[in-house]
């Protein structure tokens, strides 16, 4: 039994305030023949400084250090990639540092570009994600991502990430969704609403028109998981600027951004699901032990924690991270969410892990339709829409960038910017992309405060990184 | 005609023999959509890697001499004193301690069954498993962790009893020389070069 003592638990505090003025993404796609990353990455950090109404060259004035997330030199095949994206900003002398964490390494790059504001070290810093997954075809590419896997224990079993997922999967659809079909159904739902909202953005690599029956009919890659149940392999950029108060706003002061709150928090645990040991479910605000004592006879089987079939990780950034901002109940004081949704299973783990649900009951996030930008029994808002950017499913998993593209989604409505973001025709049109006649606005209305979850491996490593009005924070 | 690297270790010092690496060319890759003009180049590269399994070798070699090795903390000032691990740990994750190795080929067979698996259809490159791969995870009696595996035969379900087999006839030395059956499988009916 693993237990925690309260120097780990201490809720971790920021020196001063820490804001995000602006961030920026480049076009995402499986491959990009006529670009190098630089280029990406060059129009990712053009977009940011558009957004300030302000030239690179400004913005680049204000900047004092970089923090760079780019997970996999070996797809890259270049090491010291970092040195190469700064150089070619034209950054150089300033410090910068790489920052290598799995999925998650687009939100441990934000949170390394935090704690250097909150320490003071610096007033103003960028954090640029990227990932060149292109340079080698899927099966090889399968075989690169299975290499974070430990290499002598798992990685040799099939060279697959995809099948070290679905025993996950497997053992949640048989102890928490009974082995129904109507779960496997929620499930293809998920990827449906995913690559629905893609189609509403034009830096989505995978939008489509689909139907559940479109989903359950998809080839099999590792059973119950579905070619359409799983995350996209792309190449792209995302990139933000964090900022100390005074700073963030001279930067803002002729622009639309507003200065937004910033809180991250991280998480980790064991790299081998092999290696998780039992323990007691640490409790979220919006939860007591007792509402747990007898998970196990409800759902039997689940009582070992986290099994199989919980992230760890997830549950400790979510703890550190609401403790942070203040948050009690993610489903009351959050108005949207941007998941990790590598798979459609862990993208229903994750609800529980961050406590939008409690464990076992992550479906019915998605069952009641509060997921959903607009409730689709009710045509009402959805209570907290989840990845209306299309996801890692739908709109990319560039992986260094990912956390980034999720952070820039999230305060794109807290700006109230996501329409004029999204909906410009010259932007489809310069990704050489159709915007759909039935364009419809995900905006939400009146967003206040969101989060985005920054995953890694099988939940080796994980963030959350929550963005609030600074007229609308807790505490 | 080229020879695969091969390693050996004397004086505690690698000494290698036959090619680490092969040659082959770069070939340009051009738009045929705007006259074949240049857009890049193949970069092939077949390498091999030199790896120490260290504290681990024990178990790779025992695998191939049909033993199942697992470890275990027996630190008495360890809260964890007493956990057994398996995949193996050198040392333990609580005090740091070096772990004990213990044989748990019996207990394996007595008791080990399966807490969750999967069917894989599709493999990454340099997999050399026959597909459908069917993982399995499996859970023994009085181990505190789950170790990933695959069934060579039969279809897994949750609590199934499985019994290991080993590649004692032509190991690779790899995870892959440790694989199950189900409980009552008989002998003649084992994957070439495995054994009970
Ligand atoms: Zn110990």
């Amino acid at each position: 039994m693993i237990t925690f003592s309260k120097q780990q638990l201490k809720i971790p505090q920021l020196q001063r305030p820490v804001y995000l003025v602006t961030a920026g993404q480049s076009k995402f796609d499986r491959a990009f023949p006529d670009k190098r990353t630089e280029e990406l990455c060059i129009d990712a950090f053009t977009m940011a400084s558009r957004l300030l109404d302000i030239s690179p060259a400004e913005l680049k004035r204000y900047i004092h250090s970089c923090y760079y997330g780019h997970f996999a030199d070996h797809f890259g095949d270049q090491l010291l990639g970092e040195s190469v994206i700064h150089d070619r900003l034209g950054l150089d002398p300033l410090g910068n540092v790489g920052v290598k964490t799995g999925g998650a390494t687009g939100g441990s790059t934000l949170w390394e570009g935090m704690k250097a504001v909150a320490s003071g070290y610096s007033d103003c810093v960028l954090v640029m994600g990227w990932e060149r997954m292109d340079e080698v075809p899927t099966d090889e590419g399968n075989f690169l991502i299975s290499c974070a896997a430990d290499k002598d224990w798992e990685s040799p079993l099939g060279h697959i990430y995809t099948g070290y997922y679905a025993v996950m999967a497997q053992r949640y659809w048989q102890i928490f969704g009974k082995s129904e079909d109507s779960f496997r159904r929620t499930l293809a739902e998920i990827s449906v609403k995913h690559h629905g909202y893609a189609r509403f953005n034009p830096y989505a690599q995978s939008p489509m028109k689909l139907t559940v029956d479109d989903v359950l009919n998809s080839p099999v890659v590792a059973y119950p998981l579905r070619a359409l149940d799983c995350c996209l392999m792309s190449v792209g950029a995302a990139c933000a600027i964090l900022c100390d108060e005074d700073t963030a706003t001279q930067l803002t002061k002729n622009s639309k951004n507003k200065p937004l709150r910033v809180y991250i928090a991280a998480g980790s645990h064991t790299l081998r699901p092999a290696d998780r040991l039992d323990m007691a479910i640490p409790l979220l605000p919006n939860e007591t032990a007792e509402q747990y004592k007898d998970l196990g006879e409800r759902f039997p089987g689940g009582d070992r924690y986290p099994g199989f079939t919980g992230f760890l990780a997830a549950r400790i950034a979510a703890y550190y991270g609401y403790g942070m901002a203040g948050i009690t109940d993610p489903s009351e004081d959050l108005d949207l969410v941007e998941l990790h949704d590598a798979f459609t299973i862990s993208d229903v783990q994750t609800y529980e892990d961050v406590g939008i649900r409690p464990y076992g009951y992550g479906r019915d996030y998605v069952e009641s339709g509060d997921c959903y930008h607009t409730n689709p029994h009710t045509g009402q808002p959805g209570k907290l829409p989840s990845n209306l950017s299309g996801g890692l499913i739908g709109c990319m998993h560039s992986v260094g960038a990912t956390g980034i593209m999720q952070t820039f989604e999230v305060a794109s409505h807290i700006w109230n910017r996501w329409d004029e973001l999204h909906g410009d025709e010259k932007v489809w049109q310069q990704f050489n992309r159709e915007k759909p006649s039935d364009w419809t606005s995900l905006q939400v209305q009146g967003a206040r405060r969101g989060m985005a979850i920054s995953h890694a491996g099988v939940g080796s490593h994980v963030t959350s990184t929550i963005l609030m009005d600074p007229d609308h924070l807790i505490k | 005609m080229s020879m695969f690297g091969q390693a050996f270790v004397k004086e505690n010092k690698y000494k290698l023999k036959g090619d680490f690496h092969h040659l082959t060319p770069n070939t340009p890759i051009r738009n045929a959509d705007d006259g074949w003009k240049l857009l890049g180049i193949t970069n092939p590269r077949e390498m091999t890697y030199i790896h120490s399994y260290g504290g681990e070798a024990i178990f790779f070699e025992s695998l191939s001499q049909g033993k199942l090795l697992a470890t275990r903390c027996d630190n008495a000032g360890c809260d964890s004193k007493g956990t057994i691990y398996i995949p193996f740990r050198i040392h333990c994750p609580d005090c740091l301690g070096k772990n004990t190795v213990i044989d748990l080929t019996d207990e394996a067979k007595k008791s080990a069954k399966i807490h969750t698996f999967m069917v894989c259809e599709r493999s990454g490159a340099f997999n050399i498993l026959d597909k459908p791969i069917k993982f399995i995870n499996i859970e023994f009696d009085g181990v505190a962790t789950i170790l990933m595996s695959y069934l060579s035969l039969g279809e897994p379900k949750f609590a199934m009893r499985v019994v290991p087999i080993f590649k004692t006839s032509g190991p690779t030395f790899t995870i892959l020389d440790l694989s199950w059956v189900p409980e009552g499988t008989r002998k003649e009916d084992l994957p070439e070069g495995f054994s009970f």
